[in-house]
């Protein structure tokens, strides 16, 4: 039967036009994350071009920098350096969550009334405002710091849906059947309430990753993101810093913030579409 | 009634104090040591190093108990002194920030309050309307999916730049100084414009497909099917769907205010517009850890009071909550 409903799943997930759209965006920005990097032999920072800013051409697909650094080559690491601050942050992001939303709706009670007023606080007070503050005060910083903290701050909101779903489900017969059976707590939730959110957990993350990137962007653009390397976010700083805008060199600014929109973009796409896969209400007649 | 604002004022409290305590720890206890970078910055007499060492030991308050440092902090932030500002000394952190503080108003609040109004209307007109949502919906995506500042550097380009019709830098043209004329009222508009465009914009995708996915449930809700079975006019039947999904999208904003706060402090960075973002920014770069420290704590107080209005509308609008019945979801 879990077989029949799987293919059911796939059935219509190759159906979905929003899924399908969203994930092959998100999938081409992946491969030219992974395979562009190998397609240039300039380094992001080296200066390349002794011309200075470029258009793009033959040589510079993305032109070249004030300083004659390669823009295709900065788009390719900072994307990779995107991915990885959303896979990471948005992964422990989704982490905590999920433990902290597992434990206060199973557990209940005093526990529960413990871990909702902490989730009541660091959901009222501003993620950036912490994260840029801690920044400021750290001389040196890299992109694994940054997406930590960055999860770190990110999972007041799972945490309280992960709870009120887990709230709902632990009271039903087959929980109860599991725990009379004497299974220990942990290996209920594992067993038998987190398969039954699994899709409820995709979604979460797919949301989560999202969020990480869009705060790493904004982190790298004050120019509190990572003291070395570079990143989307990067670029843009340096491109409003060295006056891109007043000397027209758009080639330098336009790639880093759409690549970003249209990844997230395309995450939040494919986020209905696989609500949509799951939930047959949702599905458009 | 009185259960729901105890709990609510609690959390509120709590928050405050602990945001309060981050603020005080942080300088003290990440790594370098912020009396020394400043030092470090002004290369002169090893005298006058330690005499300035000294000074700054003092005005940070740090040559007592660190319990008394952290109760000093405390009864400082209560008289509403939050020390001197380093970088543009002598002037006071608190008259600084007080001098920020309209240029945020002007671009937060018509932004917060239009984007959410304008983004709900439409999100529920195109909610199930074929035509509509197939435009909406993409255009809704892509807005909220938008970093802040990079639509802020696109339309300063565009609009600044290209065509040249807006100011993209600054509160009021360089050569005006602030005064009660048409000119001038003008000319601050001229310059509101485009990054209040930026923020409406982000945040009008965000309202609009929330409002949009929130009125195909309601309207799968087995009331509207009722209703629907009794052969209710059409729009009958969307208006009760909009109105209940309003109630999400208000607890929605109380949780966005956080994002939309970054927002402005970045647009602000694009647009060098003198609020408290832009002078955040400059106050990170000096290493000014006074003004840090105002700025964080002011932000943290207007998100809470801003939270706080917004449980009041919440109590006003969902008589649910009014009656002691659960329906709290925020």
């Amino acid at each position: 039967m879990k077989k029949g409903k799987r293919s059911e799943f796939l059935f219509f997930a190759f159906r979905n036009n929003k899924l399908r759209v969203g994930l092959s965006i998100v999938l081409f920005f992946l491969v030219v994350a992974i395979v562009g990097p190998f397609l240039t032999d300039n380094e992001p920072l080296k200066y390349v071009n002794p011309g200075g800013a470029e258009p793009p051409s033959a040589e510079y697909w993305l032109g070249t920098t004030t300083f004659g650094q390669d823009v295709f080559s900065q788009f390719v690491h900072g994307l990779r350096a995107t991915f990885l601050v959303g896979a990471l942050g948005g992964g422990i992001g989704t982490l905590l969550g999920v433990v902290i939303g597992f434990t206060a709706g199973y557990r209940g009670g005093l526990v529960d009334e413990a871990l909702n007023m902490l989730t009541n606080i660091v959901l009222v007070i501003p993620t950036l405002a912490v994260l840029l503050i801690i920044s400021a005060y750290l001389e040196v910083r890299g992109i694994v710091m940054e997406s930590v903290f960055i999860g770190c701050t990110a999972w007041p909101w799972a945490a309280r849906a992960i709870r009120a779903q887990t709230f709902s489900l632990r009271s039903r017969d087959f929980v109860d059947l599991a725990r009379l059976s004497g299974k220990r707590s942990w290996k209920i939730i594992l067993t038998e309430i987190a398969p039954n959110m699994m899709s409820y957990l995709l979604l979460v993350f797919i949301l989560q990753f999202g969020g990480a990137t869009l705060n790493a962007a904004t982190l790298d653009f004050i120019g509190l993101g990572p003291t070395s390397g570079i990143s989307l976010g990067l670029m843009m700083n340096y491109a409003v810093l060295w006056g891109a805008l007043l000397l027209g060199i758009w080639w330098w600014f336009v790639p880093p913030g759409l690549a970003i929109t249209a990844i997230v973009g395309a995450l939040y796409v494919t986020n209905v579409g696989l609500d949509e896969v799951f939930n047959p209400k949702l599905r458009e007649m | 009634m009185r259960r729901y604002f105890g709990r609510k004022i609690l959390i509120y409290l709590l928050t405050f104090f602990l945001a309060v305590t981050i603020d005080w720890l942080i300088p003290r206890f990440m790594p370098g040591n912020p009396v020394q970078n400043m030092l470090s910055r002004v290369a002169v007499h090893p005298e006058a190093v330690e005499a300035m060492r000294g000074y700054f030991t003092r005005a940070f308050g740090l040559d007592v108990p660190v319990w008394q440092q952290y109760l000093n902090f405390w009864a400082a932030l209560f008289h509403g002194d939050l020390g001197v500002s380093v970088y543009m000394f002598p002037q006071r952190v608190a008259d600084i920030i007080l001098r920020a503080v309209p240029y945020d108003v002007a671009l937060l609040l018509p932004a917060i309050l239009l984007s959410w109004l304008a983004g709900n209307k439409f999100g529920a007109y195109a909610a199930r309307t074929k035509w509509l949502d197939n435009t909406v919906l993409p255009l809704g995506y892509t807005l909220t999916a938008t970093p802040y500042m990079w639509l802020g550097i696109v339309l300063a380009w565009v609009f600044g730049i290209v065509l040249d019709v807006f100011p993209f830098a600054g509160a009021y043209s360089y050569d005006l100084s602030p005064h009660l004329s048409w000119r001038f009222v003008g000319d601050v508009l001229h310059h509101w414009f485009l990054p209040f465009a930026s923020l409406f914009l982000v945040q009008f995708g965000g309202w609009a497909i929330g409002m949009r996915n929130m009125i195909i449930y309601e309207l799968e809700a087995d009331y509207s099917h009722y209703l629907e079975a009794l052969g209710a006019p059409r729009n009958l039947i969307r208006n009760y769907a909009f109105r209940n999904a309003l109630l999400p999208q208000l607890s929605g904003l109380a949780l966005q205010l956080g994002v939309i706060v970054a927002g402005a402090l970045v647009t602000e960075v694009v647009f060098s517009y003198p609020g408290i973002g832009y002078l955040l920014l400059a106050a990170i770069q000096n290493q000014d850890y006074f003004l840090i420290q105002g700025c964080f704590l002011f932000i943290i107080v207007f998100v809470l009071l801003a939270n706080f209005a917004i449980d009041i509308i919440y109590v006003l609008v969902d008589p649910r909550t009014r009656r002691g019945m659960t329906g709290e979801t925020a």
